[in-house]
């Protein structure tokens, strides 16, 4: 075991956890990321193993499917981006790799995204002066890419009151700066 | 303008970037014979028309699917739009 | 001071007296006020002076159209000049001042220039300060722009924050009067998803202004019992203080929402206004109409004003502008305002009807058949003279005179994609046309429906239209009763014995400057437009447009539509910069990319600089350290002595996959990459396709089918972008699969003979560093510190033995405190970009400077790279004649005959002997620093066939600079031009 010690995207060694009126914005470090694409002529193959591995169809377009340990969300055309807990599978893309086999192209991305969930009465609100998605018409288990002041993101939605919103990791700071904002603004 | 992204819907125009004439998918042939004036051609030469335009459009902030977008350059009408994976394979640029 | 002129009813909440100030004086007025409608309750007609001329004006209108009552709103860094006081909402403690005055309103010396303006007349500035020409700038404009003008900035930065937002709606209904509300109801009753913008604090339009009965209430009623309605359906989006600017292509709509323009500062984190961008599928404009004025004599006079307006501030604000009032009209409707006012208790002195056949009343005194050929009162209107029908005149003291010339909808957003209005001669009146932006539909009198009863039905029939193109079943609510008024109208639009009658009030521009432009030759109505400045204010002549056209149309013998209309653009009213700024602004303008390293950078005092949106540490000063270049020479030094440390991590990488990876790198880099052995890295130049260096970096191979490809850090994006167009457009059946990697990894450079010394202390065992097992160009994934996953690479940008060893970023801050502790015992050294700069240029290795968008593989000295074996984006093109004359730019190294001399970046080379001209330019300087160890000046830079002058003294110039000496031409690698170092 390696004894260096790892920050948080915001900088901090704890993640960041924010309160505006009912909703709290939680930076959240605990998940691991690996990006799946299929190898051509081998989508079918690709995405029935991913849906062996989520115990349930792959997602489609636009959509995210939460399961345990791992869950995933549609990022382009066959391709996918996996979560799971960080504990447990700090070795994620490598045990894809091994899943997956010739079936896909299996990329670490753990540390290029930083995670935040939001949750409250609100969030809707706050996410309509953030990023040009309808976000009223997005159900839970919905995934969309989009833009919160010039920065890209994954806007996912987990539950009726709660979003998971993943920025890239190094501007981090902006895009929370830019969320705590919309909060204090909408709410 | 919103894009009727094949497979994601309407996106604003925002999410993407603009690249030009979707001739630019017909590469031409680095050994035919006239190449060089093939390729000066396909470097340089475009039409610009008033009226229907075939272009290359690249959802960067979204599915970084490059579209291809048939555009009135009169009124930004929008009257197709199509992964450019599959009109590059029509138009056989598969090998 | 008393509300002498507030009448009694109103939708005014009169349970709080609030204090206001206006100019040095305290006014009293209530929730529910405009400013203007409080001040005329307060008596108080004058609010400004008019733009070129000085004249005293008062309010002309009770809405957004305002074109004199303009103020400064708020003091200090809050102030906003241009402000309509008749939609600023009052609030307690609101302070304005009047604006374009000295040295005060009622007494204001500029007004001089009414008495000179026989020789302000149109085309003024063109014909008067033509000569000389250099009087322009320091003696016309300066005077000019003091004597005329608006309000003043406060020079201050705008303390308040403005957001953007982005809504989505199935029909946006652009104004909440009666068809507007009619179909919100439609729509929002059938389960649409409705938004209602409308620019009032109080929806309902005309509902709120008029005093006909819907429904068998008031308008205002039944407009408040339907808004409640409305805001309790989930689907439906009420939007008051909301002002539809523009439209845009394929139903995007921007809206400015003022959500704390109607407190004196917002709530702690709340924006003052938010700039929606709302998509829509489709739209209802239901912008209602604006009554226009009748040109005659000095008819810009304080308390002259639209009839429709008098009416609205007796109706809904409980205030009139004057005691006596008198009416001049050319059709029914202002009528209506006569007997309004009566039924409110105010005096109606007359009506003059410019129609013979006027209707009579016995409430009031009509004349039929009479015009107004002259105003008296100089602050403000005393008394009207009449021209009567049968000849004499006849003269009536009033304080304030209501205008009716009939209605004009307000067309403007059908017009924001190019469509014209179309000349409704019933109407006497431009309405939209077919050619409506798509997606949009227009009802009620936005559409030339006046009658109350018409805009409801309008409104229903419109939303039920759409509905049915959406495919939604559409429920009917049942409409109110209401009036059903045709509208009776005989056009008059000027008396024609005027002398100085106003036609644009903002702009000072009357009848006659119209006629003169038209004298002049003024044929297109953008021309006289242009010529005049009529509707070039920022009320953009929504009151006086039309009545330029049609004297404009007279004078020209034509009808009103061959004259036509000027186009109308985006915002419909006037809208502060701050929305459309939002929160980009400062340091907010863009995102700010943190390195892994930033904290620990931070703690010993890095000083950073911007690279693209990357904040990079410049140098590390050291105490005792005054100057840049101390910690610079310093870095590189001892990076070259021993080792040194730098954080890499901006630089793009990607992770290219698939069978087919290779022969992909192969496309889009000239050199071969198909060869590369595993566990090898290579160098590799990217071209454009007309042979142009777009981006040069790394490819490494870490696996038969996985190669990592690295960028220069402003070139991640595009190249990324390029990779991902020759993947799906050029090779769509390659198996190649590409993403992104930059973030994931924290990447330092590890520089230095006693790198590998280094290194060696963290590596696990089993981990051999020698040369023999880990050469140049080696790469592997390693684990490190006793089990952290790792990638090494040998690659050197600074010419010494070097690695760039990457971990997960979460851990990069760990490895840069760790290389730091195992380095002390070899006096490790971190370095910035200058020290990396130095190195670099020291060693001769190109970066943005040299790859800058004209440089081909050829003047890089790397020609030799674009492999002809092969096919390759760029290869082709880079054959192009014009890009291999024989005297070529080649970069070469530059270094100055006198040491003490520099040798500035941006410089021009010259032959010894030439003239300095452009056309004997030989080649120009790109990349220059002090290299601390050749003890001088040096830098690069392309010179025409630069490969062959070796040895040569050349001419440096800059004349902007003043730079004129004498450098030698020497090989572009300074340093250790055998590569013995890097290799050790």
């Amino acid at each position: 075991m390696h004894d260096l010690t790892p920050l948080c995207a915001l900088g901090g060694a704890e993640p960041h956890t924010d309160k505006v009126a009912g909703v709290t914005l939680t930076e959240t470090p605990g998940h691991t990321l690996a990006s799946v694409a299929a190898r051509l002529g081998q989508e079918d193959a690709c995405t029935k193993h991913l849906g062996t591995l989520l115990g349930s169809e792959a997602p489609g377009v636009g959509s995210w499917v939460r399961s345990e340990p791992i869950s995933a969300f549609w990022t382009g055309p066959d391709q996918w981006m996996l979560s799971a807990p960080y504990d447990t599978h700090e070795d994620l893309a490598a045990q894809l790799t091994a899943h997956f086999g010739a079936t896909a192209a299996i990329t670490e991305q753990t540390d290029a995204w930083v995670w935040f969930d939001m949750q409250g009465d609100g969030v809707e609100q706050v996410m309509q002066l953030c990023a040009n998605i309808d976000i009223e018409k997005m159900p839970v288990g919905a995934a969309a890419r989009s833009v919160i002041h010039y920065m890209g993101v994954y806007v996912l939605r987990s539950a009726p009151d709660a979003l998971t919103i993943l920025g890239g990791r190094s501007s981090a700071g902006s895009l929370h700066h830019a969320l705590l904002t919309a909060m204090r603004s909408a709410l | 303008m919103i894009i009727n992204h094949p497979l994601l819907g309407p996106r604003d125009s925002s999410e993407f970037v603009y690249l030009g004439d979707a001739c630019l998918i017909n590469r031409p042939d680095w050994q035919a014979d006239d190449a060089l004036e093939q390729f000066i051609e396909y470097g340089h030469t475009r039409d610009n028309p008033a009226g229907l335009h075939r272009e290359l459009w690249y959802h960067e902030q979204g599915d970084r699917s490059w579209l291809v977008v048939t555009r009135n350059t009169v009124t930004h009408e929008i009257t197709q739009v199509e992964l450019a994976r599959d009109v590059a394979r029509a138009e056989g640029r598969s090998k | 001071m008393s509300q002498k002129n507030r009448l009694d009813g109103g939708l005014i909440d009169r349970s709080e007296a609030w204090s206001f100030r206006f100019d040095s004086q305290y006014y009293k007025g209530h929730k529910g006020d405009t400013l203007a409608s409080a001040l005329l309750a307060n008596g108080v007609r004058l609010m400004g002076r008019s733009f070129k001329y000085h004249r005293p004006r008062g309010p002309m209108t009770a809405g957004s159209e305002e074109p004199n009552a303009i103020v400064e709103l708020r003091e200090g860094a809050r102030k906003e000049p241009n402000t309509r006081a008749t939609t600023i909402e009052l609030y307690d403690g609101l302070r304005a001042n009047s604006q374009n005055r000295w040295p005060s309103l009622t007494f204001d010396a500029m007004a001089v220039n009414d008495l000179l303006s026989n020789f302000f007349a149109a085309g003024f500035y063109y014909k008067t300060f033509m000569w000389p020409a250099a009087f322009w700038e320091k003696v016309y404009e300066p005077i000019i722009r003091r004597a005329a003008g608006l309000g003043s900035l406060s020079l201050q930065d705008d303390p308040d924050g403005y957001d953007k937002g982005f809504l989505h709606c199935d029909l946006l209904i652009i104004g909440g009067g009666p068809a507007g509300l009619a179909a919100a109801l439609t729509a929002g009753e059938s389960g649409a998803r409705v938004i209602l913008c409308d620019e009032d604090f109080l929806v309902g339009g005309r509902l709120n202004l008029e005093t006909y009965a819907v429904g068998g209430m008031s308008g205002a009623a039944w407009a408040a019992e339907t808004v409640a309605r409305l805001q309790a359906m989930p689907n439906v989006r009420v939007m008051p203080r909301t002002t539809v600017i523009g439209a845009f292509d394929h139903g995007v709509y921007g809206a400015v929402e003022r959500v704390s323009d109607h407190l004196a500062v917002p709530e702690d984190g709340k924006p003052r206004q938010i700039l929606w961008r709302i998509t829509s599928k489709r739209a209802l404009l239901c912008a209602g109409a604006t009554e226009r004025p009748i040109v005659f004599e000095n008819n810009d006079r304080p308390g002259i004003m639209q009839a429709s307006a008098v009416r609205a501030y007796a109706n809904r604000w409980a205030t009139t502008p004057a005691k006596q009032v008198a009416i001049f009209t050319n059709n029914d409707d202002g009528h209506r305002t006569a007997s309004d006012l009566v039924a409110r208790g105010v005096e109606v002195v007359s009506v003059i009807d410019t129609r013979a056949e006027a209707p009579t009343s016995s409430d009031y005194d009509v004349v039929a058949g009479g015009v107004i050929d002259q105003t008296w009162g100089r602050l403000g209107l005393s008394q009207i003279e009449v021209k009567m029908p049968k000849g004499g005149i006849r003269r009536i003291k009033c304080g304030a005179l209501g205008v009716s010339g009939g209605w004009n909808p307000n067309v403007h957003l059908t017009c924001h994609q190019g469509g014209r209005p179309v000349w409704n001669e019933a109407l006497a009146a431009f309405v939209p046309s077919a050619t409506l932006p798509p997606g949009m539909t227009v009802a009620g009198a936005a559409n030339g429906v006046f009658s109350t009863h018409g805009a409801l039905q309008s409104g229903a029939d419109g939303a039920k239209a759409i509905l049915a193109d959406l495919g939604i079943k559409a429920s009917a609510p049942a409409l109110p009763e209401a009036e059903d008024t045709p509208v009776k109208i005989t056009p008059f639009w000027h008396v024609k014995t005027a002398k100085r009658a106003w036609v644009d009030q903002q702009n000072d521009v009357t009848a006659k400057d119209i006629k003169l432009a038209h004298q002049e030759n003024y044929v297109s109505v953008e021309h006289l437009k242009r010529y005049t400045t009529l509707g070039m204010a920022t009320d953009q002549g929504k009151t006086s447009n039309i009545a330029g056209l049609a004297i404009m149309a007279e004078v020209a013998g034509k009808a009103i539509p061959q004259v036509g209309t000027t186009m109308f653009r985006p915002p419909y009213t006037p809208t502060a910069m701050g929305v459309f700024a939002g929160r980009a602004w400062g340091m907010e303008v863009r995102p700010t990319r943190l390195t892994p390293s930033h904290n620990w950078a931070k703690e010993q005092g890095a000083v950073f600089t911007e690279a693209g949106l990357w904040l990079r540490a410049q140098w590390y000063p050291k105490p005792g350290e005054t100057h840049w270049r101390e910690s610079c020479d310093r870095e590189v030094m001892q990076t070259r002595k021993s080792v040194g440390i730098c954080d890499v991590t901006s630089l793009g990488k990607i992770d290219v996959q698939g069978a087919d990876a290779a022969g992909f790198l192969n496309k889009v880099y000239c050199n071969g990459m198909a060869k590369l052995p595993v566990g090898k890295v290579r160098y590799g130049l990217m071209l454009r396709e007309d042979g142009i260096v777009m981006d040069d970096g790394t490819a490494a191979r870490l696996a038969e089918d996985h190669f990592v490809v690295t960028t220069t850090t402003a070139k991640a994006v595009p190249v990324y972008r390029h990779l991902e167009f020759v993947r799906q457009c050029l090779y769509p059946d390659m198996d190649v699969q590409l993403i992104s990697t930059t973030e994931a990894w924290a990447q330092f450079s590890v520089a230095g003979p006693k790198s590998r010394k280094l290194l060696e202390k963290i590596v696990d065992d089993g981990m051999d560093l020698s040369n023999e097992a880990f050469p140049f160009m080696a790469c592997a994934e390693i684990t490190i510190c006793g089990g952290l996953r790792a990638r090494l690479f040998r690659i050197s940008f600074s010419g010494e033995l070097a690695y760039e060893i990457a971990v997960p970023t979460r851990y990069g801050d760990a490895l840069v405190r760790r290389l730091m502790q195992a380095g002390e015992e070899f006096d490790v050294v971190p370095y910035g970009l200058e020290a990396l700069n130095v190195m670099r240029i020291e060693k001769g290795h190109v970066t943005g400077n040299e790859l800058n968008g004209t440089t081909t593989a050829l003047n890089l000295g790397m020609g030799r790279m674009v492999s002809k074996a092969k096919d390759s984006i760029g290869s082709k093109l880079s054959e192009r004649p014009g890009l291999n004359e024989p005297d070529s730019l080649k970069l070469v190294g530059l270094k100055p005959v006198n040491p003490d001399h520099k040798v500035p970046a941006g410089a021009h080379l010259m032959t010894k002997g030439d003239k300095v001209t452009a056309s004997n330019d030989q080649g120009y300087v790109t990349s220059a620093c002090y290299s601390p160890n050749l003890g001088c000046h040096i830098a690069l830079g392309f010179l025409k066939s630069g490969d062959t002058r070796i040895g040569e003294t050349i001419r440096l110039v800059s004349p902007l600079t003043g730079v004129d000496h004498e450098v030698e031409v020497v090989s572009p690698h300074f340093f250790d031009p055998e590569g013995e170092r890097l290799r050790a």
